[in-house]
């Protein structure tokens, strides 16, 4: 089976969000970046895929030199082959699919896999506009996916419960936290994802829909008062949000 | 100029979020002095549709089909995008629901549209709509705006508040897309949902539990605080990473971003990650032993105690409030 997966770099889930220069972006300056841990999953899945059904797990992700880190790390979870689509221009969601899509496509991918979103710029729409560009199913925000004999039948959360969803292959899957446990890199994968071959390609070129014109921190909550330091608070809790907050 | 918001509806029943759609499209059509035209897409939906109108649609078109009772990625977004065809829409609400953060995208790529999803708020000015949207789970915020003709806006549930109906009816219009079967090439043959089991993405008021219970059965008094209230029952990172609760549950940068009027955060240290996902709460109460966590620097109200001790006063004293 030919498998795809999209992985993003992205900030870790410590950084604390400074604007940068062009006041529409994240300072990087001190940021640290890894794999998007959505991405993570979907590598799993990828890799389990290919060890039901042969084939080949080809990691994919659009940037630049930095990005490699991330690649190198999927390749340390097993991955085949990483592309490097380069370009290192600001891309809305519609481009970084177009360029995406376009690779897929080229490689003839059957089964395609992405993180849910990418927990950067959260538009949790790049698996959804990847699909439609190549006129193929996609099950978004998927737990639990099985496929047999070209059928694939995934379970997808939605709120308070899950949705039961049938396809058939070639589809687009994007991942959620629970689909599987993913794998740490062992040190033979470690010191064989140095040897793997990472693909460097221009990306294909797209224009964007979506323009960022400014970005801004939410305005800061500050520390509210102390009710109390036992059980005995609770009565002046309770009556606080009845009478000051009016929220029960 | 027209408007097309999409309203959602499961099991014959509108979400929360539907009335929240139509009544922001309502808002921006106003100033835009266009006409809203309200969407559903159901099997026995006609007869509850006409309520939009008490929202603020200008009319309602309902594509009634059996074959749409479930939800089908495919089928839905072709509908969407047909009917935004139809009524040369330049604009598109939809709720960033599970159902249509999966489907806009879609609908985007068929209509060559620019979509904004998951906005904490949209506004017109001079005529020209933008939107705000939260970034890095609510650690920035970016201000957007679509330059394609089309323009698709999906808006996060329980920031836009939809208010009370104004009891009016509006016209509903029956129409038919045209489905093949490859229209339902991903196609919802199932539903599984948890019964009564409130999500964290809807509520108005959610408990969290974190490491600080100690155990996964201690979740129990959470679980009762919560029931105490109508509330969700929400999770740190760190407890669902052990197993003791399902991911589902989890708030925070890698779970669900929540803005309910009310959010209890219990044996909840404060990860730079959780308060990402929960501080645009309207207000915020922290219950922990250690004074210098850092989940006190966002709470409203903060008790520095023992949870196992607080937590089962705090429901007794509800349910004394509620006359229980």
């Amino acid at each position: 089976m030919k498998i795809v997966v999209f992985v993003n770099h992205v900030p870790d889930t410590e950084t604390k969000v400074k604007v940068g220069a062009d006041g529409k972006s994240i300072d990087p300056a001190g940021v640290n970046f890894m794999l998007n841990p959505y991405d993570e999953f979907a590598v799993e899945e990828g890799l389990k895929a290919k060890q039901k059904f042969g084939g080949e797990v080809v990691v994919v992700s659009l940037g630049g030199e930095a990005n490699k880190e991330t690649l190198r790390k999927a390749l340390a979870m097993g991955c085949d082959k990483a592309v490097l689509l380069k370009d290192l221009s600001v891309r809305d969601s519609f481009g970084i699919a177009a360029a995406l899509a376009e690779y897929a496509k080229e490689y003839g991918a059957e089964l395609l896999l992405a993180g849910k979103q990418s927990i950067d710029y959260d538009n949790s729409q790049v698996g959804g506009l990847v699909a439609e560009m190549l006129g193929i199913p996609s099950i978004t925000v998927v737990v639990k996916l099985d496929i047999t004999d070209g059928n694939v039948v995934a379970e997808r959360e939605i709120e308070g419960g899950h949705e039961i969803v049938h396809s058939k292959l070639p589809v687009l899957i994007t991942a959620q936290k629970g689909l599987n446990e993913p794998r740490y890199p062992s040190l033979k994968g470690i010191m064989e994802a140095k040897r793997k071959p990472i693909e460097e390609k221009p990306a294909a070129p797209a224009e964007s829909h979506v323009e960022t014109t400014g970005m801004t921190k939410p305005s800061a909550k500050s520390a509210g008062k102390i009710v109390g330091t036992d059980a005995a608070a609770a009565v002046e809790l309770v009556r606080l949000l009845h009478e000051e907050a009016k929220v029960i | 100029m027209n408007i097309v918001a999409f309203a959602e509806q499961r099991n014959g029943q509108f979400k929360k979020t539907a009335f929240e759609v139509v009544k922001a499209a309502r808002t921006a059509a106003d100033q835009l002095k266009a006409e809203v035209i309200a969407l559903v897409i159901g099997n026995n939906v006609q007869s509850m549709a006409g309520q939009l109108g008490g929202y603020g649609a200008s009319k309602v078109l309902v594509v009634d089909d059996p074959r749409v009772a479930l939800y089908s990625t495919t089928a839905f977004a072709k509908i969407i995008a047909d009917i935004v065809r139809q009524e040369s829409a330049e604009i598109v609400f939809l709720p960033a629901s599970a159902m249509g953060k999966d489907v806009a995208p879609r609908i985007a790529v068929k209509l060559k549209a620019g979509l904004a999803s998951d906005c904490t708020a949209v506004s017109v000015e001079n005529g020209t709509i933008t939107a705000r949207r939260p970034v890095f789970a609510g650690k920035g915020i970016v201000h957007v705006s679509v330059k394609t003709g089309t323009k698709i806006f999906s808006l996060r549930p329980n920031v836009f508040t939809a208010g009370e109906s104004n009891g009016s009816s509006a016209p509903v219009e029956k129409r038919s897309v045209d489905l093949l079967e490859g229209d339902f090439a991903c196609a919802v043959k199932e539903t599984k949902v948890a019964g009564g089991k409130k999500d964290v993405s809807e509520a108005d008021i959610i408990v969290s539990g974190g490491r600080g219970l100690k155990a996964p059965e201690n979740f129990k008094m959470i679980e009762e605080l919560a029931e105490s209230l109508g509330a969700a029952v929400g999770a740190s990172r760190a407890v669902v990473d052990a197993g003791w609760r399902p991911h589902d549950e989890q708030v925070g940068q890698t779970g669900k971003t929540v803005s309910p009027s009310l959010y209890i955060a219990v044996g909840i240290s404060g990860a730079v990650q959780h308060l990402a996902g929960m501080s645009s709460s309207k207000y915020i109460v922290a219950i922990n032993k250690d004074k210098d966590a850092p989940i006190f620097t966002v709470a409203d109200y903060g008790i520095v105690g023992d949870a196992f001790e607080v937590v089962p006063a705090v429901t007794a004293e509800l349910k004394k409030l509620q006359g229980k």
